[in-house]
């Protein structure tokens, strides 16, 4: 490959801004290749943006940008690259599948790259190996520890062999014997693979130190670059941290000195903390041992362990969010109790993953905390200004988390924990990804509350210089504590020269495997490694095949996951289908009427019956006057009214042609229109009725009779008209629902990056997406159909091929309407809402389904012509109804699969393939 | 008590704010509490409106012409001619008419002999709504028509009593005064549902509730400042939809109380946003939470009296529809805007959603906390 003076990327005066945030200013700088390169310098500096920028997942906006001699701002050239280059996004695994094993994630990763089954393997047991994570092999990734994943997240970086791996902090919040191996197997795959460039951002000080060259950076410009020991002579100090510190401007470093912990006092009272062999079990995976704990009041206590050794799974259990399986636990000598508001107030608890509102600014997040905390409301201000200052968040009061760095956003989460002033801290992995002046401050707060307040601290960490600073420590591993005592104390008892040696050590100790894992690994890697294959042609068909077959095969391993998603796709439809072929009828029966009879004769008690005795009428307590008329028409109690007049019967005999009164309730319109024909209907009975008593003969009331013929539908039921409509119904809502939120949830949960990142085409993307809820969709169609044949008794009078055409065409078009919905839509709540208004009214209304669509006006046709619904009806209602097929149907076949592609054209036009 | 109630608005504030960085979940709601509502009031008809008819004329006679020209707007379309019996499989295979009529050789001379012929009416029974009023309509006017036409030639009998009916409230049985209040209950009740469950859902899958259950916050007060959010937001969607469209655009006579109609509406979102957070609890994410919120809302939308009147459904599940709280509202809102009925009236649909409502939100408050917590393991 190249040389070490060549460059595999570049920078030149690029210029990077998030909404009214600077993040580049200007800045240009090369990549050396085939090398190690760190960048350094403190949170929120632009370090992530430069690495996005290479790595092509974010858009360029000023300035040029080349990576593996191209232009990364054409989209042609990246496309070409990508293959070659591997990034792995900062955060605990966010571009994880959490219900995924391990071993499939990386799986997905290789079959994107279109790798053989044999390949994939070996390149999977491989990397799982150097990781130690064959062991979790099986484990979904949401279930490991943040370290794991982060582990994890670099198998699938490096699945792929390639020139240019990106990583972004990898080894944040990764125990320390992990952070060896890691580097370890760094150095191996570079071994094997000469040439490949490497481009770490670390907020570890010591793992900078191995890189070949460093880019340290400040607000958006580069500060400094060279060697570490060049930087080091430049800053004239002895280690990288403190130079780090020193090449910071000025201001920043005001106030920053060497830390000093001054002797705790002892505090009399209860203990803050007590736990007696507390235990968790997650079915028969024992997550924390039988652990024994004791913490006094003002104690700064240390815990640390190797990832998912329990550490987070024991605090969560000291919080209250766990309920433990066996054991007990007690703070400030109260039993933990969910319910104990009291004590809650008393707690300042941060979980390892950001749990802020994303969606409130820096400064509302203090806001609301400091409220529900019930800070005083004349404490919030003041208390909110002195977070911003002490945690250096005042130049980002107003910007939205989301916008921020790991490290700023962690920050955020210290200020939160602390900003009540609680009795007690329970930090987990609280300074992970924060840069060292940060962390620095932030101890600096700790030891004073500790020291000062008598606030008892509790916090897990994987940086050995702040276990230094505890007072005591507990080192845990695979759920028991190993050993717990002074920092010096565990040093001296194993005999290390540092902390560090004796952490390492005590976990090579306890895991005995240790050794022959190792030992597995070496002799992994030291085979002689098969070649591996050809590549195929990233835009040959087979290679497309190939990715959107790996997109769809882990969309439906997830599905599978997900057993309570398939039976709601499959059951709800059912429920439903029955449900509305039960309830929707338009036989409407027992119309409640009440008479206001004004004549009491003979032949008003005639008319009266004539009602009475009608099937479609239910009479009601008789009417007493006009003004009663309008009270129960009012309260809904009838729904017609019927005024007999004062000497109707007479007057009828007489031939002087009296007028009865009908009152309908038109607030129901097809009600009324339907009562007002019964009301005819009977009168016309009453009436022949009248003639034959009178003349002995019906008379001749028509000239011509009307014969009904009623089409389709001989017998005149609902369920017959209702069933191919709900059929459709059912299908377009739960297909569209199923898809709609596919690609929103991935931004959401920070999967998509994974789209960003790859070599794949956006329709390939969505075609993998789309492929298994079809296949949903055509079970739930084969479901609904039996139940409508064999339960229901509708005959399949047509074509059933064409109605399955139909409806996999349908399938086809309502998932790639959700997934339009999916991209265009920015939160989940917004999917799940668009998705059911947007398919609901014209389903219902514009689709013949209930009313009938020559009668449509307006708008009205306009949507309902321009919405699938529309023609499967006429095919679910031509075969069952009308006996058609193919033959007759076949233009809306057509016109579906039209919808089909225009559908996923917008999705493909509408979906980015970058952030912005 | 008063910080509870402090809590509780904070939290809700919150809501709001997610809602103002959500545009496109706000344009949503504007459309289905706008352009939703008048598409689908001034598009469809349940009355006999625009019905397409054809006729197959046998007779070719000045009777067979004057019933042809009888059929006229606004309920039905102009009369097409079918030149054959033959055509009329295909034309109403493809759905083009919903009646075809044929009347036959002779037909008028057959009237005007007394020999009472027949006319033969087909009607396309696929479309439930059209076809049982739409046969009323066509034989009304087809009687209408040759009784007219046979006082003309001879002494006509006209009926012995005169019917003269009346329609309250909706004196034109205008069917868009009906569909545009029945589609807002139909959208309250599912921007209701889903509004406040995926809240809580989101809270979950952002691990954002993991960090309220430690604070000295009780679900109860997280659920009701979910609630007050939610139902502030359709309750000003609901209102500025009858103002402006029901009333403004659309020129609906609202005879009762809005007042009154967003006090109950209101309760109805209480109860409905109670059901939307029970749910929530027993789906694990937002995926699953959309698939069974489904059902909930179709049922509502369907069964509870706006689309199928509650009369022509079969008892037992008229019963059980008594449980939904929109079964209730849709009684109310009828009752309040329609007929303009007063608290008296109305106070045992209020109270059954009252009732429903508290049972809901205890349901979704004994569930809450457990499968919070659990969620996180």
């Amino acid at each position: 490959m190249t040389d070490g003076d060549h460059a595999v990327a570049e920078l030149k005066g690029v210029t990077h801004r998030y909404g009214q945030t600077l993040a580049l200013d200007d800045v240009s700088l090369v990549i050396p290749a085939g090398r190690m390169v760190g960048l350094i310098g403190p949170d929120g500096v632009g370090k992530s943006t430069v690495q996005a920028l290479i790595a092509g997942v974010r858009k360029v906006q000023t300035g040029r940008v080349t990576a593996l001699g191209g232009d990364m701002a054409i989209a042609a050239h990246r496309d070409g690259v990508c293959a070659r280059i591997a990034y792995m996004p900062q955060g605990l695994g966010r571009n994880l599948y959490p219900t995924l094993s391990v071993y499939e994630n990386v799986d997905f990763f290789g079959r994107l790259f279109a790798q053989s089954e044999e390949e994939r393997r070996w390149r999977i047991v491989d990397l799982l190996q150097s990781t130690q994570l064959e062991k979790f092999a099986n484990r979904p990734a949401g279930k490991l520890s943040g370290g794991m994943k982060q582990k994890l997240a670099l198998c699938c970086a490096l699945i792929h062999d390639p020139d240019l791996l990106v990583l972004d902090e990898p080894t944040t919040g990764v125990d320390p014997l992990s952070r060896k191996r890691f580097w370890e197997l760094i150095e191996r795959i570079r071994a094997r693979r000469k040439g490949m460039s490497v481009l770490t951002a670390t907020a570890y000080m010591e793992e900078a130190e191995g890189f070949q060259s460093l880019i340290a950076m400040d607000d958006g410009r580069v500060i400094a670059t060279g060697t570490a020991s060049e930087l080091k002579q430049l800053a004239g100090c002895d280690t990288l941290e403190e130079a780090f510190v020193a090449l910071l401007p000025e201001e920043k470093r005001i106030g920053h000195r060497k830390l000093h912990v001054p002797p705790r006092v002892h505090h009399d009272g209860a203990l803050a903390i007590e736990a007696n062999d507390l235990t968790k079990k997650f079915g028969d995976f024992t997550a924390v041992d039988r652990v024994t704990i004791s913490i006094e009041r003002g104690e700064i206590f240390g815990f640390l362990g190797s990832n998912g050794c329990g550490k987070s799974t024991t605090m969560k259990m000291l919080t209250g969010l766990l309920p433990p399986t066996s054991g007990s636990a007690s703070l400030f000598g109260k039993p933990i109790n969910a319910q104990d508001i009291d004590t809650r107030r008393r707690v300042g608890y941060m979980s390892q993953s950001f749990s802020l509102y994303s969606e409130l600014s820096v400064r509302q997040n203090l806001e609301l905390h400091a409220r529900l905390f019930q800070v005083p409301a004349d404490a919030v201000q003041p208390r909110v200004d002195e977070m911003l200052v002490r945690f250096g968040l005042g130049d980002v009061a107003d910007a939205m988390p989301d916008a921020l760095s790991l490290g700023m956003r962690q920050r955020l989460q210290l200020a939160v924990a602390v900003i009540h002033r609680p009795d007690m801290l329970i930090l987990d992995e609280p300074t992970s990804g924060v840069d060292p002046v940060a962390r620095d401050s932030f101890w600096e707060l700790l030891i004073e509350l500790s020291r000062k307040d008598g606030v008892t601290i509790f916090i897990s960490t994987h940086f050995i210089n702040e276990a230094e600073r505890c007072d005591r420590i507990s080192l845990m591993h695979a759920g028991r504590i190993l050993a717990m005592g002074e920092p010096d104390a565990l040093r001296e008892a194993r005999g290390a020269a540092t902390l560090s040696d004796a952490f390492i050590d005590y976990l090579e100790e306890a895991d005995g495997r240790q050794d022959a894992e190792d030992a597995a690994a070496e002799k992994a890697l030291a085979q002689p490694e098969p070649e591996p294959e050809t590549k195929g042609d990233p835009l040959g068909l087979k290679v497309r095949l190939a990715r959107i077959w790996a997109f769809a095969r882990r969309e439906t391993l997830e599905l599978i996951r997900d057993p309570i998603r398939i039976a709601f796709a499959i059951i709800g439809p059912v429920v439903l289908l029955l449900t509305m072929a039960y309830g929707i009828s338009f036989d409407l029966e027992n119309v409640r009427y009440a008479v206001l009879d004004r004549d009491q004769s003979q032949e008003s008690a005639i008319l009266g019956e004539a009602f009475s005795a009608s099937r479609y009428f239910s009479e009601q307590k008789k009417l007493t006057s006009e003004a009663d008329i309008d009270a129960r028409l009012r309260s809904g109690d009838i729904k017609v009214a019927i005024g007999v007049p004062p000497e109707f019967g007479r007057n009828l005999l007489r031939g002087y042609t009296p007028e009865i009164g009908v009152w309908l309730d038109g607030s129901d319109t097809f009600r009324a229109e339907t009562a007002r024909g019964y009301v005819q209907g009977v009168i016309n009975n009453y009436l022949e009725d009248l003639s034959r008593r009178e003349t002995g003969s019906v008379p001749n009331l028509s000239p011509a009779d009307v014969e009904v013929r009623f089409r389709y539908n001989q017998a005149f039921l609902s369920i017959y008209a209702i069933s191919p409509g709900v059929l459709m119904m059912l299908m377009l809502m739960f297909c569209t629902m199923l898809t709609a939120l596919g690609i929103v949830r991935e931004k959401e949960m920070g999967s998509i990056i994974n789209l960003y990142a790859a070599p794949v085409s956006k329709l390939e993307f969505l075609l993998g997406k789309q492929l298994p809820y079809i296949g949903i969709g055509m079970v739930s169609f084969a479901v609904l159909t039996a139940i409508i044949v064999f339960v229901f008794g509708v005959a399949v009078k047509g074509s059933l091929l064409a109605l399955a055409t139909g409806a996999l065409l349908l399938a086809g078009a309502a998932t790639a309407f959700g997934l339009v919905i999916s991209t265009f839509v920015r939160s989940q709540i917004a999917a799940i809402f668009g998705s059911a208004i947007i398919v609901m009214v014209p389903t219902v209304n514009f689709s013949g389904m209930m009313y009938p669509v020559s009668a449509l006006e307006g708008n009205a046709k306009v949507i309902g012509t321009l919405f699938p619904a529309l023609y499967f009806q006429r095919i679910s209602s031509g075969v069952f109804n009308k006996g058609l097929g193919f033959a007759e149907l076949y233009r809306n076949h057509l016109v579906l699969a039209l919808f089909c592609a225009v559908f996923l054209t917008a999705a493909v036009l509408l979906l980015r393939k970058q952030e912005a | 008590m008063k910080r509870s109630l402090e809590h509780v608005y904070r939290l809700g504030i919150k809501e709001l704010y997610s809602l103002r960085h959500d545009p496109v979940l706000v344009l949503l709601i504007l459309y289905t509490f706008t352009l939703a509502i008048y598409t689908v009031a001034t598009g469809v008809r349940t009355e006999v409106r625009n019905a397409s008819i054809a006729v197959v004329d046998e007779d070719g006679s000045d009777l067979s012409r004057r019933i042809r020209d009888a059929f006229i707007p606004p309920y039905f379309k102009p009369a097409a001619v079918l030149p054959s019996v033959k055509d009329i499989d295909a034309a109403m295979d493809a759905g083009t008419y919903s009646f075809v009529l044929v009347i036959p050789v002779r037909f008028q001379a057959d009237v005007v002999a007394g020999r009472r012929p027949t006319l033969q009416l087909n009607v396309d029974a696929t479309a439930m709504t059209l076809a049982g009023n739409g046969t009323l309509y066509v034989t009304n006017i087809l009687q209408n028509e040759l009784a007219d036409y046979v006082s003309r030639s001879e002494e006509g009998s006209s009926l012995p009593v005169k019917l003269s009916v009346r329609s309250k409230f909706n004196p034109n049985l205008e069917s868009s005064w009906f569909m545009a209040v029945m589609q807002i209950v139909s959208n309250i009740t599912m921007l209701s549902l889903i509004l406040s469950g995926a809240a809580v859902i989101r809270e979950r899958e952002h691990g954002t509730i993991e960090h309220l259950l430690v604070m000295p916050v009780t679900p109860a007060e997280i659920m009701l400042s979910k609630i007050w959010a939610s139902g502030l937001v359709i309750v000003a969607a609901a209102l500025l939809s009858i103002t402006l469209v029901v009333k403004g655009m659309l020129g609906v006579t609202i005879n009762g109380s809005i007042t009154l109609f967003i006090f109950g509406a209101a309760i109805f979102l209480f109860a409905m946003c109670s059901l939307g957070i029970a749910l929530a609890t027993f789906a694990r994410s937002m995926p699953q939470f959309g698939l069974l919120a489904i059902p909930f809302f179709v049922v509502m939308n369907m069964l509870s009296g706006g689309v199928t009147p509650q009369e022509s459904m079969p008892d037992a599940l008229r019963y059980i529809m008594q449980i939904a709280p929109s079964t209730h509202f849709t009684s109310f809102s009828q009752a309040v805007l329609y007929r303009g009925a007063g608290l008296d009236v109305v106070w045992p649909q209020l109270a059954a959603m009252t009732v429903i409502g508290v049972v809901l939100f205890l349901v979704a408050g004994w569930r809450f906390r457990g499968t919070m917590a659990a969620a996180q393991g």
